[in-house]
């Protein structure tokens, strides 16, 4: 029996979504396999993050400082390779997330341990981690192995599972200062700012007329707003319109843009990159018009047409009229 | 100010149907159109505004065959002041080896910053310039949206979820990886690349780099590429414009939208 752990990922006082979809998966695994399931918590003070994961745990490493007031990543990298050479886990599952990409690929190096990211699926063959990668913005899916190793290190995509309530556990907590040898950060928290506050909520919006880099230029942006006029829909867009500027921000679906929950998406030009449909999962019902029938949109999506996205708003706008 | 910007060519896969090849481990590349990485453009383009206000030099590097010079004539046309590229031979190249490759490049070449994209567009990795941080002892933000310098710091934007950003304040040297929309890339036309062909191009061989075969080991590897399952997701509506969008507008009203 090994263990597995998943580290708990927080922000503000709060354990994100993705800590409670790699616990779901990872008491899959341990179940499968006979592990035991370790929650490893990095925070100033337990707070409302320690029930949840108590419930869900077999165990909880929990690291506490007042250093770890914020996310540092030299200070996960450090607690977590001194955690990982004690504990020995199979599998360390991470998310694939903004704060996941600014310390796990650090924690390889330091460790030497091999990592693959943003994995949507993990199966086990004995001591082996089998996982599922997609490439190409997702166009193909990989099975992915490592070489062999004591620890695997894993970032997990958020949405690639659902959480699940499972029978509660009460876990033992194992409470821990920082290890020694573990330095200052070597970059200093400022604050926090919203930025994608604006006079359009498209996150309230009933319907949903979205546009992403198959708009082409500029220019088109009119024509489009044209037809969601015509069809009383709100603009939003994926997030290469917005780093263009053709848009303001709070136009954006997705991760770093908003989350939405409209009765009816109209994705338009948009290639359904997980950051992008991770915004829709709310979505009443999805409709995609894109050139590329491969476009991986079209598997999310509930109705597709593989087409010239201004020929159907052309159209679209004639049908309205007549 | 010296900056060093690792950057990556990438094949172009929309509107393309991919084929795996006979391997089963990558996929053909011969007929594909290939591009400068869209998050590297970024970066090249924050370096050289940089230097623009603060003096001194950008060096772009990739590794890569003869053929991914397109991007560093590119690079050097955007206002970059050199170039190198390491041959990797036959190697086979996941972040682990790449950052090890860059580490022992970066580290020859002065520099305050280094600049990497977030993510690369075909493996979708996101680990290269987090690992070549560690390897080089710099200290490093990722996902930056934007970089204001004040003497020897920088103050940060990191982009979280949600239309959130941490602020940071972080000391050179150091290594950032770079998102896209933190600035406009400006425009190279084909004369700018010609030009740009005077300027230093340098290229390295693997063995010279003295890079032991445990550092040129991948630590991960694809077993098998596959395409994604069939006979999932949507039901494609077929026919002219003028009956698609009169079936679209009917499902628009079925889900109880008023048009
Ligand atoms: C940390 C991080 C956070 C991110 N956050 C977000 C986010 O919040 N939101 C987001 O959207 N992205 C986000 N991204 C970016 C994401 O990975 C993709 O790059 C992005 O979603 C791609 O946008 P797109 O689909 O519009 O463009 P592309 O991927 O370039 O796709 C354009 C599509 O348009 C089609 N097309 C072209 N011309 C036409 C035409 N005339 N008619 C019909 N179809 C056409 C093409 O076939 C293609 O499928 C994030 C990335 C990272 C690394």
């Amino acid at each position: 029996m090994s263990d597995i752990y998943v580290v708990a990922e927080h922000r503000q006082g709060e354990l994100r979504d993705i800590t409670f979809e790699m616990l779901t998966k990872a008491r899959a695994l341990c179940e499968a396999g006979g592990h035991s399931l370790t929650a490893v918590l990095l925070a100033d003070e337990a707070g409302a993050l320690l029930p949840p994961l108590a419930e869900r745990a077999d165990k909880i490493l929990f690291f506490q400082d007042a250093r770890l007031k914020v996310f540092d990543p030299d200070l996960y990298r450090d607690v977590l390779a001194h955690a990982i050479g004690q504990g020995k886990p199979l599998l360390i599952l991470m998310g694939h997330t903004p704060s996941g990409l600014e310390y796990v690929p650090a924690l390889s190096i330091r460790t030497g341990l091999p990592i693959a990211t943003d994995c949507v699926d993990i199966q086990l063959e004995g001591s082996k981690p089998k996982l599922t990668r997609q490439i190409y913005s997702g166009k193909l899916f990989a099975r992915v192995v490592c070489r062999d190793a004591d620890s695997y290190l894993i970032t997990v995509r958020p949405s690639a599972f659902q959480p699940e309530e499972s029978a509660p556990v009460q876990a033992e907590v194992v409470q821990q200062p920082l290890p020694g040898g573990v330095g200052e950060p070597r970059r200093t928290f400022i604050e926090y700012e919203d930025t994608s506050a604006g006079a359009v909520d498209i996150a309230q919006a009933p319907f949903l007329v979205s546009i992403g880099r198959g708009v082409g230029e500029e220019e088109n942006i009119s024509v489009i707003q044209e037809l969601a006029e015509k069809l009383g829909a709100t603009l939003s867009c994926s997030r290469p319109v917005v780093d263009k500027n053709w848009l303001p921000r709070y136009h954006q679906v997705g991760t770093s843009g908003k989350s939405v929950k409209p009765k009816v998406y109209l994705a338009l030009g948009i290639s359904g990159a997980f950051q992008h449909v991770a915004g829709i999962a709310g979505a009443g019902t999805v409709i995609a018009i894109n050139k590329d029938k491969k476009a991986p949109i079209f598997r999310v999506a509930d109705y597709g047409v593989v087409e010239d996205l201004f020929k159907i708003a052309e159209a679209l706008k004639e049908k309205i009229k007549a | 100010m010296d900056i060093v910007v690792c950057i990556k060519r990438v094949p172009l896969t929309q509107e393309v149907d991919l084929v795996i090849d006979a391997g089963k481990k990558d996929i053909r590349k011969d007929d594909l159109a290939y591009i400068l990485n869209d998050w590297d453009n970024y970066a090249i383009e924050e370096a050289v505004q940089l230097k623009e206000t603060f003096d001194g030099s950008v060096t772009v590097v990739t590794v890569g065959d003869e053929e991914d010079e397109e991007i560093l004539r590119r690079a050097l046309a955007m206002g970059a002041d050199r170039a190198v590229r390491v041959d990797p031979g036959s190697r086979l190249l996941d972040g682990f080896v790449l950052s090890g490759i860059l580490a022992s490049v970066v580290k020859t070449i002065p520099h305050d910053l280094v600049l990497t994209g977030v993510q690369a567009d075909d493996d979708n990795a996101g680990v290269v310039g987090v690992m070549l941080a560690e390897r080089l002892g710099l200290s490093h933000a990722a996902v930056v949206t934007r970089i204001e310098k004040e003497n020897g710091t920088a103050r940060l934007h990191l982009e979280l979820e949600g239309g959130m950003d941490a602020v940071c304040q972080i000391r050179f040297p150091a290594l950032l990886t770079i998102q896209t929309g933190i600035n406009e890339p400006r425009y190279v036309s084909i004369m700018g690349i010609r030009k740009a062909g005077k300027k230093e191009l340098k290229v390295i061989e693997l063995g010279e780099l003295g890079l032991s075969d445990a550092d040129l080991l991948p630590q991960t590897q694809v077993e098998e590429l596959y395409l994604p399952p069939e006979a999932e997701g949507a039901e494609i509506i077929e026919g002219d414009p003028g009956a698609i969008a009169e079936t679209l507008l009917r499902i628009i009203r079925e889900k109880g939208v008023n048009v």
